[in-house]
């Protein structure tokens, strides 16, 4: 350690002020500060100790709650290709193939994503972001495996100037960073995005009589066809049986790569709960305005689709994902502990409306989170204006 | 039947260093300071003695030109022997060089029951002249009380919730008779109530006990159960236009010392207190009194930082610096100007945190007392998190938009959101547990600032 202290201490004039580097001196203060916390100390007046966490540490505890989900999603990547066309392959050629699709979008996501960073951080002289650990890691697991790597490139630079570094970066932004980078995809490139995109095939084929549907597709297709069967009933007869509650709960359906396993999102949960990073309040209430509505709807059944039981709506798509990723993001979110309750319910509902009385679009989970995200700061507003109103009404003048 | 008000919000900071419950005898200093900075609110203080000048205990040393009425008094007599000022001329401290025997100005004496019949303007004039007055402080924003007002209530805290804050029993030991007097003054100057918060966890010490026509209002709950400004908040809240003075224990004891004995006694029981004291104990000593006798061979290492107070709302000072003047506390932690390979990483035990991310342990074990250092542990950046000051503020209010509000300079806002009610020490725990680690206390201060000036 010591010697790698010795090497630092030896480079970091050139990058200081005066430094034959110095505009470089973000790029050397994130490297710096990724091996050493700093030697920085408090001031002489205040608080003269400071608490442990610090926001390196805050975001590195987002990812880790996210590799259940990015290690599933590898291993399922793999399944379903193999599922598709019908071969017969172990656990390690499922995890191999599932891998050399996975990792290469993880990393151009991390690359074109870490370049921008650097790039606004020369440009606009502001320390490197921690918050981009966490996007670069969110981004492809919400896209489709079969995304073309410059896409992903694309919507990474798109998402993180667009919806983050014009607002002068992390803690600034408006919108979920992520959803934003894949709401960019959707509507700029929706034959990547939508359709026949869940399954990555290769050069093969579907297997005979393979249809390639998922969950949220059948369920709207029967809201629109009439003397459509029972949806619990199609989802599962499809594709081999393929869509039962316990296959789409464990996760082992299409879908995007991260956001298939409603169980691998709850051990999220239950990792960011615990460390208290993610809010329990939103993750709580998003399930819940999703079942409520689910619910309603069952009772209204007019069609198909709204009567499927309300809880298939936990394990359908990426609602568990958005939840608990999406909707948790501290800075996008709304910022008062009651306002939590209100924004995570109307997630939740949204999705809902969005999936069930939208005939145009079968996932609903993205637009609510972006949609809420433009709502948070109204939300906020109202409770502080009753706490404002409390605080005048003892006035005494 | 006094009300109790139970606190769940905030935070005990448990550090090793906990002071036993001994006052030891250490040798007296020999120079002291009065330093103007101590007192909020104070503008433009004026020197009302000359280096040379002989000096004894209650003689005033400088006034603030603002509020003229109000002196500021030797805590010792002796000679002054310098004068500090700092940039553009900035009056910093002026050090007296104490007498082996301390003099005393002497004020008018009464005997405990002449003390209800006095009227304001006696016990007033008393109190301007003798040095004793900067000890009560105006809410809102915690300057020295201006004596022309008259406030709608009193608050006085009982007991203190910072970390390794000292015992008031131990600090005021004896002294109930004068802590009545200083009661019984007090009550003059308001139309209102003398509020007392008192411990519920803990039995109510015989000092504060016997104070007659006082509001008796018990307090529960982790840090800051013990601020005053909680107190306030739960009790008799400030809005806009309203005026309350707070005064703390030693500070009501310090007025029925005047009267009773008619002398200026700034002597006081202080804690010398942290992880890095041999033996942490009670020390008697003066207001302003030099450190350097006290920590002499008292200390582990040399690497340390002296705190006037404690650990979150204290002040560095030198190992020959001086007491702060609101001060019953010396803390001592390490310094923690070190790097450490990768610290924002690696899983701990030894680094207390309020969070519990990735790899903190510290809240598995709540009863382990923990060393801290002085480092930052981490870097600034804007604000990240979200309802986590709400958790350590037990008030009614919105730590997070308050602050946005003072960096945005918006009054209005700063107004409604409730700067009337805070100060620097009700939200010391949102700095303490700040992940993107700003300066709250200074950004409050800056905003208290701009308020007053409207």
């Amino acid at each position: 350690m010591k010697a790698i202290r010795d090497i630092l201490d030896k480079q970091k004039p050139l990058f200081e002020k005066g430094g034959k580097f110095e505009k470089y001196y973000y790029l050397w203060e994130a490297n710096e500060t990724f091996l050493f916390t700093p030697n920085e100390t408090t001031h002489s007046k205040g608080a003269q100790v400071r608490d442990a966490l610090n926001l390196k540490r805050l975001m590195i505890t987002v990812v880790i709650a996210m590799i259940p989900c990015l290690l599933f999603g590898i291993y399922n990547v793999g399944h379903m290709h193999f599922l598709a066309t019908g071969g017969v392959a172990t656990f390690g050629e499922k995890v191999l193939l599932g891998a050399t699709v996975v990792l290469p979008i993880v990393l151009v996501a991390y690359v074109a994503g870490g370049l921008v960073e650097v790039a606004f951080s020369f440009i606009r002289r502001h320390p490197i972001n921690e918050g981009f650990l966490v996007t670069g890691m969110l981004i492809p697991l919400i896209l489709p495996p079969t995304i073309p790597l410059w896409q992903v490139a694309l919507a990474s630079v798109f998402a993180i100037v667009i919806a983050k570094e014009v607002f002068g970066g992390t803690g600034m932004n408006v919108l979920n960073v992520a959803m934003t980078a894949r709401a960019f995809l959707y509507f700029a490139y929706p034959s990547d995005m939508s359709g026949d995109v869940w399954y990555y095939m290769g050069d093969q084929q579907y297997a005979d009589g393979f249809t390639g549907a998922t969950a949220l597709g059948i369920a709207a297709e029967a809201s629109i066809t009439e003397g459509t069967q029972n949806v619990v009933s199609t989802l599962a007869a499809t594709d081999g049986g393929l869509f039962t509650f316990w296959n789409m709960f464990m996760g082992f359906i299409p879908g995007s790569i991260g956001e298939t396993s409603t169980l691998m999102a709850l051990i999220g949960a239950l990792i960011l709960i615990v460390t208290g990073v993610g809010s329990w309040k939103i993750i709580v209430s998003v399930f819940a305005g999703a079942l409520g509505l689910g619910y309603i709807l069952s009772l209204a059944g007019a069609n198909e689709f709204m009567m499927m039981p309300a809880h298939y709506h936990w394990v359908m798509g990426g609602l568990a994902f958005g939840a608990v990723f999406m909707a948790t993001d501290p800075v996008s979110a709304a910022h008062t502990e009651s306002g939590k309750w209100v924004y995570g319910a109307l997630i939740g509902i949204i999705t809902v409306i969005i999936r069930v009385l939208n005939p145009a679009y079968p996932e609903g989970i993205m637009l609510a989170v972006l949609f809420m995200n433009v709502f948070a700061p109204l939300i906020d507003h109202v409770v502080v204006q009753s706490n404002k109103k409390r605080r005048l009404q003892r006035a005494t003048v | 039947m006094s009300q109790h008000i139970k606190l769940k919000k905030g935070f005990n900071i448990n550090l090793a260093g906990k002071p036993q419950k001994v006052v030891a005898e250490s040798e007296r200093p020999e120079t002291f300071a009065i330093k103007p900075t101590d007192f909020l609110g104070v503008i433009r203080p004026k020197v009302a003695v000359r280096e040379g000048d002989i000096v004894k205990a209650g003689t005033p040393v400088f006034f603030d030109k603002k509020m003229n009425q109000v002196m500021y008094s030797a805590p010792v007599s002796g000679e002054v022997v310098e004068i500090v000022r700092g940039q553009k001329r900035k009056l910093l401290e002026i050090k007296i060089l104490a007498d082996q025997e301390i003099e005393y100005e002497k004020f008018q004496e009464y005997s405990a029951s002449e003390l209800a019949g006095m009227s304001r303007e006696q016990a007033q004039e008393s109190m301007l002249r003798s040095g004793v007055w900067p000890q009560l402080i105006q809410r809102p924003y915690g300057i020295v009380a201006n004596p022309e007002d008259t406030p709608k209530a009193i608050f006085i805290s009982t007991f203190d919730t910072h970390p390794l804050a000292p015992d008031y029993d131990v600090l005021l030991k004896n002294q109930a008779s004068y802590f009545e007097a200083g009661v019984e003054i007090l009550k003059k100057f308001t139309l209102g109530k003398v509020n007392l918060g008192v411990n519920a966890d803990a039995e109510v010490s015989p000092v504060f006990s016997n104070a007659k026509g006082t509001q008796v209002t018990k307090f529960s709950g982790p840090h800051p159960a013990g601020n005053v400004g909680v107190h306030i908040h739960h009790v008799d809240p400030i809005g806009k236009g309203d005026l309350i003075w707070t005064i703390d224990p030693y500070g009501v004891v310090q007025i029925g010392k005047l009267f009773l004995k008619g002398i200026y006694d700034a002597s006081k029981i202080i804690a010398l207190t942290g992880s890095e004291v041999k033996e942490p104990k009670y020390y008697h000593t003066f207001i302003g009194g030099c450190i350097d006798k006290l920590v002499n061979g008292q200390i582990k290492q040399d690497h340390v930082r002296y705190i006037s107070g404690n650990v979150l709302t204290g002040e560095k000072i030198s190992e020959k610096g001086y007491l702060g003047f609101y001060h019953h506390q010396i803390t001592v932690i390490p310094e923690g100007d070190q790097y450490e390979f990768l610290g924002w990483l690696k899983p701990t035990t030894s680094k207390l945190s309020f969070h519990r991310a990735l790899g903190l342990f510290s809240y598995l074990n709540p009863k382990k007392e923990f060393v801290l250092t002085t480092n930052t542990q981490g870097e600034e950046r804007a604000f990240v998190q979200t309802g986590v000051f709400e958790k350590v503020t037990p008030m009614d209010i919105f730590p997070l938009f308050l602050i946005k509000a003072i960096l945005a300079e918006d009054y209005d806002g700063m107004e409604e959101l409730g700067i009337y009610e805070v100060i620097e020490e009700d939200l010391a725990l949102c700095e303490f547990i700040d992940v993107s680690k700003h300066d709250i206390q200074a950004i409050l201060r800056e905003g208290i600032n701009l308020i007053k000036a409207t």
